[in-house]
């Protein structure tokens, strides 16, 4: 069950990728169908750190490096998963997932569905996207749209430790398939998280900061930068409420909609390219459920349509900064 | 040839003749306008479907193809509502959803057909990671064909199950046709279970129109498998008696090579052994034929009984996707 962090008597702050690893340990302690595959997941720990120490933990039988071959130990998750088991396959980066589409779209996505309902994917896929490290366009896109287009599909996309670890709990024990996507910045934040067990429910978005003025709507990197901007504009007046909507799929909708009757304005930040964006769909959900309480026309802010450049100066440009917010917040007003 | 029991040699044949029969029965129901989209038929390839499922355990687990509706047969699907699925009717497997490229069936551990040539082999093998996570010692034999060998993910999976010492019987059915192109066109080694040397994967060629030759060399790399020595590849080799699909007539195929295979048809195969082998006399073969044409005609009679799937009922269940 989900203990909030207000209700929650002890916590501690760790890190979001350290988040991640308890997640992972404690549902591998919890449940022996749980095993996890990806490369350099079991003697390297993960690219970013996330399943160090669960080798030594649970052995080679559930923490099992794969050979680069992404497309067959994705699908081997999900044969393993519709015969009873629970595997979390990590994909290095999302960028990569290029190349497990088939497993994901015409098998993982589709199989409950083509059975008549009869069978099951209990798989999590935990991938990372974002841009920012200057690690060039075939490592930095956010490519959340294209599972959010895929009924059959959760998508989840925390921003904090505490959120990482519930909703990685969560997706787990969901009889799926989940596509979890973290985002290479937010590794080495630290955040609050309770020290006893929680979990957090799928589909439910999180107000992150109340406000009266604006709404923005955010997921994943796109959260602390929008919280960033939230403070700057309070010095000047402006009061922002930040809603980090944690899943795409399934969508809080009343919690965007409750907001939206609020604050009467929004923009929604989006890192990935604004052309058939999650953002855009997003927003004609808005106009077409409350249209009558909007102040303002609805406002995109998202990444430009491009492929992500490697110079720094250029990655910056590419996709929406704290400053950019912050603009667009005062443009709304002006 | 080894001693085979009048019962077992009897049960081959009962399988054999009812995929012939169910695969030319919808052949008829598609032409008539009942069976839409695509319906792959597996004649010709009979004896490998009911060869491999003879040798296997109830436990054990199938991963099949778009040519499907020998594997689901050949495993104990039942008929009813497998031609109930392919006409798209609420009782069928799928309730009318998947159709005949997505028949899946828990009860028989056929972890289901698949539209997308080569997608079945990597799920097999996840099937088999599991078992040997949990220790046990069911197997699974996935099939798949001379077009997917030509796909990534025969290659990678044969790999990881060969790391891992998979419980996996990969079951090439090497019926010469990838579509409509021929393998010695597609492949320069047409011989394609030496592939399996170069993954340290044990391989084997078996005659894919004998169903007893199929059966025995199942059995084998079964108890390999079993043993913890696994994955074993077998290639069976065949030849499609029919185009890609019933629309597809299969103009490309030359008549002297279809001659010779349906000179070595199986299930005229099939047959000849239980007569000489089994002591059954032709009026015995023909009565169980009759029974078998008499169950899938009641097979099709509620079929086309069933209702279609509730629209109403659809919208409602995909509302909150």
């Amino acid at each position: 069950m989900e203990i909030t962090l207000q209700q929650s008597t002890d916590t501690r702050t760790i890190l979001y990728r350290e988040a991640l690893n308890e997640a992972l340990r404690e549902e591998l302690a919890r449940d022996e169908r749980v095993f996890i595959v990806g490369e350099g997941i079991a003697q390297r720990g993960g690219s970013y750190k996330v399943t160090v120490g669960l080798l030594d933990e649970f052995g080679p039988k559930r923490i099992i490096d794969t050979p680069i071959s992404e497309a067959s130990f994705t699908g081997m998750g999900v044969g393993a998963a519709i015969t009873g088991m629970r595997p979390v396959v990590e994909i290095l980066f999302i960028d990569f997932t290029t190349l497990i589409m088939d497993q994901i779209v015409n098998q993982a996505a589709k199989y409950r569905f083509m059975s008549g309902g009869k069978g099951r994917v209990p798989m999590v896929l935990r991938t990372q996207g974002g841009s920012g490290n200057g690690l060039a366009a075939q490592h930095s896109q956010s490519l959340e749209a294209w599972y959010y287009h895929i009924p059959g599909l959760k998508v989840v996309m925390p921003s904090t430790p505490y959120d990482a670890k519930g909703l990685l709990k969560s997706a787990i024990r969901d009889d799926g398939p989940v596509i979890f996507i973290e985002h290479k910045l937010l590794y080495m934040n630290k955040g609050p998280v309770p020290t006893e067990e929680y979990t957090i429910e799928l589909g439910r978005a999180d107000v992150k900061r109340t406000g009266t003025d604006v709404t923005l709507i955010a997921w994943s990197g796109m959260v602390p930068r929008s919280l960033a901007a939230a403070e700057e504009l309070a010095g000047e007046g402006i009061d922002v409420e930040v809603i980090d909507l944690r899943s795409l799929v399934p969508l809080d909708k009343e919690a965007i909609l409750e907001s939206v009757r609020k604050t009467e304005h929004v923009i929604i930040v989006q890192e990935a390219i604004r052309r058939g964006g999650v953002a855009s769909d997003i927003c004609s959900i808005i106009q077409e459920e409350a249209f009558d309480y909007l102040d303002a026309p609805i406002k995109i802010l998202a990444g430009r349509n491009t492929p992500i450049p490697f110079n720094l100066n250029l990655e910056k440009a590419a996709v929406p900064q704290e400053e950019d917010i912050v603009a667009a917040v005062k443009e709304m007003f002006n | 040839m080894k001693a085979y029991s009048r019962d077992f040699l009897e049960q081959l044949y009962r399988t054999l003749y009812t995929i012939r029969s169910f695969e030319t029965e919808c052949i008829k129901l598609y032409r008539q306008g009942l069976i839409v989209g695509y319906f792959h038929p597996y004649l010709g390839e009979e004896a490998i479907a009911v060869g491999t499922c003879a040798a296997l355990r109830k436990d054990d687990y199938i991963v099949s193809t778009h040519r499907g509706h020998g594997h689901c047969i050949a495993r104990g699907g039942q008929l009813k509502k497998m031609v109930a699925e392919v006409l798209g009717r609420e009782t069928g497997y799928c309730r009318g959803r998947g159709g005949s490229m997505h028949i899946a069936d828990s009860q028989t551990g056929n972890i289901g057909a698949n539209g997308i040539v080569g997608g079945g082999i990597p799920i097999g093998t996840g099937a088999a990671m599991g078992i040997k996570i949990r220790g046990g010692d069911q197997v699974v034999v996935i099939y798949f064909s001379d077009g997917a060998c030509n796909n990534g993910v025969f290659a990678e999976s044969l790999n990881l199950a060969a790391i891992h010492d998979l419980p996996v019987v990969f079951l090439l059915e090497n019926n010469q046709y990838a579509v409509s192109s021929p393998v010695e066109q597609m492949c320069r080694v047409p011989d394609l279970y030496k592939r399996a040397e170069g993954y340290g994967v044990e391989a084997h060629l078996v005659d894919g129109n004998d169903v007893l030759a199929v059966y025995e060399k199942t059995c084998e790399a079964v108890d390999t498998c079993r043993a913890g020595k696994g994955p074993v590849l077998l290639e069976a080799k065949t030849y499609r008696q029919s185009g890609h699909h019933v629309n597809d007539p299969g103009a490309y195929m030359p008549k002297e090579r279809l001659e010779y295979y349906l000179a070595r048809d199986p299930v005229k195969i099939g047959r000849s052994l239980l007569i000489e082998h089994g002591r059954c006399t032709d009026a015995e073969v023909d009565a169980i034929e009759q029974a078998i044409r008499q169950e899938l005609e009641e097979a099709i009679d509620f079929a086309k009984q069933s209702p279609q799937p509730s629209v109403e009922v659809f919208l409602e269940e995909t509302q909150s996707n």
